[in-house]
């Protein structure tokens, strides 16, 4: 990608490269860290936990300066995805300064301020050549139907993630890049997957001049796929949730319609009704695997694990979606079966697309968009938890209190 | 409308639109976006200098999807299986691929394992395992609880009122289970 622009001199060392006022602390046998871990549904904590090490020539070792709890990450705190290990320590959306790098590594340097994708990928993979970066083939030994994600149970591959002082980059001249110098850090976390995910998502609805696009979901993936929709030529953004203070976001933030669907009967008619019953042209499920408004769906998946996740946006999406028209699926569900109406997909001959998204893919066209302001993701946090509160962090951003739509943590705050 | 020919028609034309919502439009052209077309060889490949990876050193047996041909080059080292829960999950790895509902649920099985083995395991150190300070139950008080959902048409907190029980449900089963246990140990210790 002729983006990047990145020096690629070659290092010559054979060894690690460590930045000076660390070296002890690395070197030192048994150095610890502070880092986030699992107990179990519903319990984290911080710890004392062995330094990441280099364990493969191209792996770099990012001391974490800023990251972020996803959406997503409740999935895995509510102990819905399968081989979620205690212990683990997760965050899949972070920042960092580049603190160790093996003896394989050509395009960072120890001190460079990188942001890093949260997909883990090699770059050289059937997958990763044609930009499938979300589907790399070299970096989950535990599943093909997904690639690598950092902090994401070892259904994603069993890496630790950044919400942490230190965190192992594996593959560090392929994914993460260094930070713009006029990008702020809270804007930086935010495009390593949010944006870029909710970005990819209204991509995937190939949404054309005029379309009404719905979004079911005003979470931060949610709002950033109803603001780039409109950049992409949307004629009517209608975002779909029941927490009313996220949809006052949608409207200020997203510039979109709002609908709240504990206050109608059934939401799909009432979207038929506002689209003078033709439905909208794209629809984005931008909830996954805990949707709510469908309290045995929520039950039988959420609390019970007996679904993948529960389908209510998906299915909401499929039926308030025009025929021939097009779903996009970038909300996250775990790998067991789940209740889709797929009866009515095939019969409306719709068009379904989905992916995790390949995040540096999106990241030239996104860096613009910040740069010239039509993006401002940082808008949208809410929560800035110290990591030693990260407990605290996950329950209030798991139970939607005091306003919480997108939470960030920060390691040493002191 | 949908029972004739013409799309309805959408309330703002496009310089309206362009005038009320910075950067409308700037991604128009569906040709020009990011992650089209799908499948778009990356000739430098992202980076890669190699046309496969290194292999990372396996430390312990690596637990693999049977569906892959071999142990990827790069992998996660976070938790070992161990414990029963380890037995489980490798044998959900050995025996089922990821298209069979064994695989899933032996693994969601292994994680429920995991945790007591854990909880269990934490009550013999310095630091166990305390369902106060580890669920952030606390900010219920400083967070604003309450207010967060009285009178906020919350369709999610209907089942939030499960959580407590999905957590604390097991701790006080394990408890009331102990205790009875006891109970019937000392009563067998007594004479008579």
């Amino acid at each position: 990608m002729a983006w990047s622009g990145q020096a690629r001199g070659l290092r010559s060392a054979a060894s690690v490269v460590v930045s000076a006022d660390r070296t002890e602390r690395l070197s030192a046998k048994g150095a610890f860290m502070r880092a986030m871990v699992y107990r179990g549904p519903y319990k984290v904590r911080v710890e004392e936990k062995e330094m990441p090490a280099i364990e493969h020539p191209n792996d770099a070792i990012v001391r974490v300066t800023l990251a972020a709890i996803c959406g997503s990450d409740l999935h895995l705190y509510h102990g819905m995805m399968p081989d979620t290990r205690v212990g683990m320590t997760f965050g899949h959306e972070f920042i960092g300064v580049v603190e160790q790098v093996g003896p394989s590594v050509q395009n960072l340097s120890v001190g460079d301020r990188v942001m890093v994708p949260f997909n883990i990928f090699c770059g050289s993979c059937w997958f990763c050549a044609r930009g499938l970066y979300g589907n790399c083939h070299n970096v989950n030994p535990n599943a093909t139907a997904v690639g690598g994600i950092y902090g994401y149970s070892h259904t994603t591959g069993g890496y630790d993630g950044g919400q942490s002082e230190f965190v192992r980059v594996p593959f560090a001249d392929v994914g993460p890049s260094r930070i713009p110098e006029w990008m702020d850090d809270e804007d930086a976390v935010l495009l390593t997957d949010a944006l870029a995910t909710g970005y990819f998502g209204a991509q995937l609805g190939d949404i054309v001049e005029g379309d009404v696009v719905a979004v079911f979901g005003a979470g931060p993936v949610g709002l950033f796929a109803a603001k780039s929709a409109w950049l992409m030529g949307a004629g009517r953004v209608i975002v779909i949730d029941h927490l009313e203070y996220r949809l006052e976001k949608a409207r200020t933030f997203a510039h979109a319609e709002t609908y709240n669907f504990t206050e109608y009967d059934d939401i799909v008619v009432e979207m038929k009704k506002m689209t003078d019953h033709l439905g909208a042209d794209v629809a984005i499920d931008a909830v996954g695997a805990e949707a709510d408004g469908n309290l045995l769906q929520h039950i039988t998946s959420a609390k019970l694990k007996l679904q993948g996740g529960s389908p209510v946006a998906l299915n909401w999406a499929i039926d308030s979606v025009r025929k021939g028209g097009t779903v996009s699926v970038v909300g996250a569900y775990g790998p067991i079966f789940s209740a889709v109406k797929f009866g009515d997909a095939v019969n409306k001959g719709l068009t379904l697309r989905m992916n995790q998204c390949p995040v540096k893919r999106q990241w030239p066209r996104l860096f613009e968009h910040v740069r010239n302001g039509y993006l401002k993701p940082s808008d949208i946090v809410t929560h800035r938890i110290p990591l030693e509160h990260i407990a605290e962090g996950y329950h209030i951003f798991s139970a939607k209190l005091d306003g919480c739509i997108k939470p960030l943590v920060v390691p040493n705050a002191g | 409308m949908a029972y004739t020919p013409e799309k309805p028609p959408i309330a703002e034309s496009a310089d309206q639109l362009r005038a009320r919502i910075p950067g409308w439009g700037v991604d128009l052209d569906p040709k020009d976006r990011p992650s089209v077309p799908k499948l778009q060889y990356q000739d430098d490949l992202s980076g890669a200098h190699w046309t496969f990876p290194e292999r990372q050193p396996e430390k312990w047996p690596r637990e693999r999807s049977i569906e892959h041909k071999f142990l990827t080059p790069v992998f996660g080292t976070s938790c070992p299986p161990k414990g029963l829960s380890g037995m489980l999950r490798k044998l959900a790895y050995r025996k089922y691929s990821e298209g069979r509902a064994a695989h899933w649920l032996i693994l969601i099985a292994a994680d429920r394992v995991d945790a007591w083995e854990n909880h269990l395991r934490s009550f013999a150190t310095l630091h166990p395992d305390n369902p106060i300070t580890e669920t952030g139950v606390l900010s219920e008080f400083s967070r604003h609880g309450v207010a967060s959902r009285l009178g906020r048409k919350r369709t999610d907190v209907k089942h939030q009122l499960l959580d407590p029980i999905i957590v604390a449900g097991p701790w006080v089963l394990a408890a009331a289970g102990a205790a009875y246990l006891g109970r019937r140990a000392a009563a067998r210790r007594r004479p008579g």
